[in-house]
């Protein structure tokens, strides 16, 4: 568990630094008077007008949960290891491949975003269809590794390492599935005409931190298998 | 103000029941009196923490009852009287947490004099072994586990040769001497626990674990699984039975080693067929069961059950309740297979004769029964075939009339009760 | 509350306050059944997990009549009485309370308390209680799959989970684990929700430390619950495959039915340290809500500020951040590495000193109040008076030393059902009575309310103070019947009966209140728009109940915490949180509204 306590500690250190921040010197029971209203909004809290959109901060919260969650399939992994039936997995070199083709997509949503800053429209339509196409590719890869490991007779219950191979990386493929749901909106929303540039710059924005997030989550996942 | 005195009586009537109630820890039989000593102490702290705050909110109820002429006191936070309350808290923490740290730590360390027992849980029995004179423990490996080999021993290990094997849910320890109880389960998790002991463990599928206690008084305690285990969880005990130093290494002499079990003998159906003669003349010739004589059905009962009952009826375990008229006949009968080699061959010769489901002597209500043997289906299996593993014997096709009454008599603790087994609470 | 408004215009221009678009249904399925409005999801929430807690009770009673009463019930047999222990222990922990507290009181009450029209992402919201009630069908789908709903103990430890001898391994499993991960996907979508509107939504003047009580333990309830969650999620899934395709993820190398499985070398450890990653802090996804709710409840009707309000959400952090380094307190004996229990005891002792400080406070509330004992007040204390003892019995078991006697006997039933089951209820029954004028626009019926508050206070006493003493003597919980073991002594049958009697009592006596929610819907008096004369933001809405968007025209801006009660020299005994210093001799609407009443 001590990967899972390490991210925790990790957070909740900034929570409480963060409430402690909010909180030191307050006195909640002392009222404003009502010119101090403004003030005080822009002292205490975030208030109602930070201008970081909802969607941004509820991006942000469900990558801290899915952080727990792959934090927990590392401690499980890693606690289930010391037992004397582990064998190491052999890892298809097909791994190597799709890691280079998320690599790409993330940086072809890189690009879009930079495109979208720069309210480049085109730009980010050739980016975002890039970034689409690797995805799909880096999922279609995952499934033929699957496919020459259980050619290769590794099935998921020959061994617990095999197991734990095709439970994270369909976890994780499944987040980049909806992911892709995210990424198709953005798409759908580029070709209407009528969208504004502010509001595909957020979606682009969105999907490209999530990419980031999840090539980041998969660049830890395979060192660990491939160093285990 | 209703509410104030009934607070004022729930405070009293706790304590009050707490000093007073028949029902409190059972009289220690081990040498973990430090445990109820830090309970105690426990006990003091929150006693004291139950009543004091408790005591105030009353008295605040009372004294400051709504009155609509009156305000509250406006009183934000008291930051000196927080601290102090936060700290004289923390001492309270530190004087219950610091003893029982003490205690665990003795826990943990098994003092080097123990010596070792393991015991075996299985779904929902318990089986014992000791290491021998070698004072080692052969190995053991969950996948050598079969019906012969009911503790999973690897044959060839010399260590195990001398280990003393017992199936049965009964063991003995020497009085005084501290004793390492190594666990073991075959299936699930089970727990080994004996209240008047105080310490348990679970035992876990895949690892060894450990308690030590010393005993410290004669006589018989139970062992309770306290893990939850499947259906028959509440079913799972087994005996401790505290003996002399003398009385113990007499039990210890009776027990067969590994390499005696292995060279049981098998038996000789002929010569079985010879001694057979005794039992045919209330279990039918072929072993086909008779009403009128009370004998139930043989032919077709597994040998492992055939073995216990008989050793059973040989030992006075079954047999020997003044209730069990038929079983009282029966003991002297089996006390004439004077020796295992007569058991197993008596035995071979049953397992030859042929199995003829016996007819229906009772009726019943089939689909009501079939509902209540759902329960007796988790050991005797979905058709009534037996599980030798779960030291469940076969019940399709036997006698039923014989099922019924033994029914009655286990209900009725003419058969089956605990008690009947043990020769040190007389 | 309009005057207020117009009046903080002409100080700080409404610009600031960013508008939410609320999206408008035109039909009844859009208003009541497809809602996006969080108040009918709360409804929504609320109703679906009451009444599958009222299945719940009646599995515990039926329980208790086998305990009480042992061999007299045919309908009852070791096999189905663990699987009402199962179930009975899942819906009251999960599918009960974590949904009344978070998806129930959470969906009304933020947005209400923080001053916003509605949840941030209303959308999410309706989703996620569809996706809870799919939850729900699917755990009761698992009663009627043959072989029934699992028998493994609501803890589903393997291998006896996933293996012969217990009841329910063959849909009823699959399904509980299914219906796990279904709840949790939906509490993941609403804990965003609840989180985001905490922090982004909150109306001007609304600062973190003027919060209430109650939103500050919904809100730290949710952060623990969005992070352990996974736990389970990750347990569940583990297993699933344990059981579906052979996988020895938590499955050891061992015998079923006298054959060898095909599982090797798995870890049964391994779940239990996954489970109670997740399952202590679940006592406090639970406990955090009450505590907070109990708080404004307690200051509210002793007409007194919280005491110490800024130690209070210290302690609320401090006992979240505590939770998750306490985990194998459940596990002393369950042969993880012994050494583990120095730390994992002195970790759970320390968590004592917050959760002291609280109770502390709360009875210092009381000290120089003005105390109303009202129905939703009676239930406030019957909670201090309840957790008090429970939280009491608490450093016995946290005490590695002393849970060697106790663990795994009914001490262990006895205390969390005193700590997590009738505490966090009576502050339900509690928030109910408080917040029921809000959401209904009627009162409870006084008398009935009484009649309930009493007999399921001191019944639930009854009930679970001796039985601690069962605990002490021995007793093992989830035993079917314990026979006759001998240290048992022939008395604690008769203590059994009698608490098996008490229980009886209190479940029926729930059918008052349901009486009362009922009747009272139509028949109760009105009650105005502040009939507590509290000062939070929910009280002061144009409308009761609060339509949808919650304060018509224009946003309240709050100029104070949530706790100006008896305030030297103020008119009235409670200054509302949109109140002005400048206006305090202006009544407002809601005021007004009381006065002309």
């Amino acid at each position: 568990m001590t990967y899972t306590l390490i991210f925790l500690a990790i957070l909740m250190a900034a929570v409480v630094w963060w409430l402690v921040k909010q909180t030191i010197n307050v006195k909640p029971w002392a009222a404003d008077s009502a010119a101090d209203a403004v003030r005080t909004d822009g002292v205490h809290g975030l208030g109602s007008y930070v201008p970081l959109p909802n969607i941004k901060l509820g991006l942000g919260v469900f990558l801290a949960v899915v952080t727990s969650l792959f934090a927990l399939f590392v401690s499980a992994y890693t606690i289930r290891m010391e037992y004397a039936d582990w064998r190491p997995l052999i890892e298809p070199n097909l791994l190597w491949v799709n890691t280079g083709i998320l690599v790409l997509s993330s940086v072809f949503l890189q690009w879009a975003w930079n495109a979208a800053k720069r309210q480049d429209r085109a730009a980010v339509k050739r980016g975002i269809i890039g970034s689409g196409i690797c995805t799909v590719a880096f999922i279609i890869g995952q499934l033929a590794a699957w496919n020459q490991l259980s050619a290769a007779g590794h099935f998921i219950q020959s061994n617990p390492a095999n197991g734990f191979f095709y439970l994270i990386t369909a976890t994780h493929a499944l987040h980049i599935l909806g992911g892709l749901f995210a990424l198709g909106k953005t798409i759908s929303r580029l070709w209407q005409h009528s969208s504004e540039m502010p509001e595909i710059l957020l979606g682009v924005e969105l999907c490209a931190v999530y990419w980031h997030y999840l090539l980041a989550i998969w660049l830890i996942l395979f060192a660990l298998m491939l160093n285990t | 103000m209703g509410l104030a005195y009934i607070l004022i009586f729930l405070i009293v009537a706790s304590v009050l029941f707490h000093f007073l109630s028949p029902w409190y820890l059972t009289p220690l039989a081990s040498n973990w009196g430090t445990i109820d000593l830090t309970l105690d102490i426990t006990f003091w702290v929150t006693g004291v923490v139950f009543v004091a705050v408790n005591a105030f909110m009353v008295y605040c109820i009372i004294k400051f009852r709504y009155d609509a002429k009156k305000r509250a006191e406006y009183q934000p936070e008291n930051k000196k009287l927080e601290w102090w309350l936060t700290g004289i808290t923390s001492i309270g923490v530190v004087a219950m947490l610091t003893p029982g740290l003490f205690v665990w730590n003795e826990f943990v360390n098994v003092p080097e004099q123990a010596h070792e027992v393991e015991a075996v849980g299985q779904q929902w029995h318990w089986s014992f072994r000791m290491p021998g004179e070698d004072g080692r423990f052969g190995a053991v490996e969950s996948r050598y586990v079969s019906d012969d080999n009911p503790l999973g021993m690897e044959t060839d290990d010399p260590d195990g040769q001398d280990d003393i094997i017992v199936i049965n849910p009964t063991v003995h320890l020497p009085i005084n001497v501290p004793v390492k109880i190594n666990l073991r389960s075959k299936d699930v998790l089970h727990n080994f626990a004996v209240a008047q002991f105080r310490v348990k463990m679970d035992l876990v599928p895949g690892l060894v674990t450990y308690l030590w206690f010393t005993p410290t008084k004669l006589g018989m305690f139970e062992i309770l699984c306290e893990e939850l285990c499947g259906v028959g969880h509440h079913t799972m005990r087994g005996k401790v039975i505290v003996d002399t130093q003398e009385d113990f290494d007499a039990w210890l002499a009776e027990q067969p080693t590994y390499a005696e079990v292995l060279a049981r003998p098998t038996g000789d159906a002929l010569i079985g067929q010879a001694q057979y003669a005794v039992c045919a003349t209330c279990h039918g010739a072929q072993g086909e069961g008779n009403l009128p004589t009370h004998g139930p059905k043989l032919a077709g009962q597994e040998a492992w059950y055939l073995r216990r009952q008989i050793n059973y009826f040989k030992e006075g375990t079954r047999g020997a309740h003044p209730d069990d008229q038929y079983g009282r006949e029966m003991a002297p009968m089996a006390a004439t297979l004077f020796n295992d080699a007569a058991v197993e061959n008596v035995i071979a010769y049953i397992e030859t004769l042929p199995d003829i489901p016996a007819p229906t002597t009772i009726t019943g209500n089939l689909e009501k029964g079939e509902k209540i043997y759902n329960v007796c289906a988790y050991c005797h299996g979905v058709d009534g075939e037996g599980i030798p593993s779960l030291n469940a014997p076969r019940q399709a096709g036997m006698s039923d009339w014989y099922l019924a009454t033994q029914l009655k008599n286990f209900r009725n603790r003419v058969r089956g009760a605990l008690t009947k087994t043990c020769t040190v609470c007389k | 509350m309009s005057d207020v408004a117009h009046d903080a215009v002409d100080f700080a221009p409404p610009a600031e306050v960013e508008e939410m678009e609320l999206y408008h249904p035109k039909t009844w399925i859009g208003k009541y059944v497809w809602s996006q409005d969080a108040k009918v999801i709360a409804i929504q929430y609320g109703i679906t997990a009451i009444l599958i807690g009222l299945v719940a009770l009646v599995l515990s009673v039926i329980m208790r009549l086998q305990l009480g009463f042992p061999h007299t019930f045919d309908f009852i047999d070791p096999a189905n009485y663990l699987q009402f222990v199962t179930m009975h222990g899942m819906i009251m922990v999960i599918y009960l309370l974590t949904a009344l507290f978070l998806g129930g009181f959470g969906n009304y009450l933020i947005p209400l308390m923080v001053g916003a029209r509605d949840m941030v992402f209303p959308y999410v919201n309706m989703i996620s209680y569809w996706v809870y009630l799919a939850a729900v069908l699917v755990l009761v789908a698992s009663i009627f799959v043959p072989g029934g709903s699992t028998g493994a103990g609501w803890t589903l430890y393997p291998p006896q989970a996933i293996s012969a001898g217990t009841p329910g391994i063959d849909g009823g499993i699959i399904l509980m684990l299914i219906s796990l991960a279904l709840f949790i996907i939906g509490f993941t979508m609403g804990g965003l929700n609840y989180i985001v509107t905490v922090l982004q939504a909150r109306t001007r003047g609304m600062s973190l430390m003027r919060l209430p009580l109650t939103v500050w333990g919904i809100f730290m309830a949710t952060v623990l619950a969005l992070l352990a969650f996974p736990a389970l999620f990750v347990s569940a899934i583990m297993m699933l495959l344990d059981r579906l395709l052979g996988t020895s993820f938590f499955m050891p190398a061992m015998i079923s039915l006298g054959e060898q499985t095909s599982y090797d070398g798995g870890s049964p450890l391994l779940f239990q340290h996954l489970f109670w990653f997740f399952g202590h802090p679940e006592v406090y996804i639970v406990a955090l809500p009450a505590f907070g709710i109990v708080s404004d409840l307690l200051s509210t009707h002793a007409r007194k500020a919280i005491f110490g309000y800024r130690m209070m959400v210290w302690a609320i952090v401090a006992i979240g951040a505590l939770s998750f380094v306490v985990w194998a307190h459940h596990m002393y004996v369950s042969g993880m590495n012994p050494y583990f229990g120095f730390f994992f005891a002195t970790t759970t002792l320390i968590i004592a000193v917050p959760t002291a400080i609280k109770v502390y406070n709360w009875v210092l509330t009381l000290w120089r109040g003005n105390i109303r004992l009202n129905v939703p007040m009676l239930f406030a204390i019957g909670f201090i008076f309840t957790f008090i003892n429970g939280g009491l019995t608490g450093l016995f078991l946290g005490n590695v030393t002393i849970d060697l006697p106790l663990s795994d006997t009914y001490f262990v039933v006895a205390h969390f059902h005193m700590v997590m089951a009738v505490s966090p209820i009576l502050v339900v029954f509690g928030a109910i009575y408080h917040w029921y004028p809000k959401i209904t626009g009627r009162m409870l019926n006084d008398t009935l309310g009484k009649i309930h508050f009493w007999i399921t206070f001191l019944g639930t006493y009854a009930i679970y103070f001796p039985m601690h003493y069962l605990g002490f003597e021995g007793l093992p919980r989830r035993y079917f019947s314990y026979g006759d073991t001998e240290f048992m002594s022939a008395s604690s049958q008769d203590l059994n009966a009698a608490i098996t009697i008490a229980a009886i009592i209190v479940a029926f006596a729930q059918i008052f209140f349901l009486i009362n929610l009922f009747t009272s819907y139509f028949r109760g008096k009105l009650a105005g728009p502040n009939p507590w004369e509290a000062t939070t933001l929910e009280w002061q809405t144009a409308d009761t109940p609060p339509k949808h968007g919650n304060f018509g025209e224009e946003l309240p801006v709050v100029y104070r915490w949530a706790y100006d009660y008896s305030v030297p020299n103020a008119d009235l005994d409670y200054i509302p949180q949109n109140v002005s210093p400048s206006d305090l001799k202006k009544p407002t609407a809601a005021q007004q509204g009381e006065i002309e009443n």
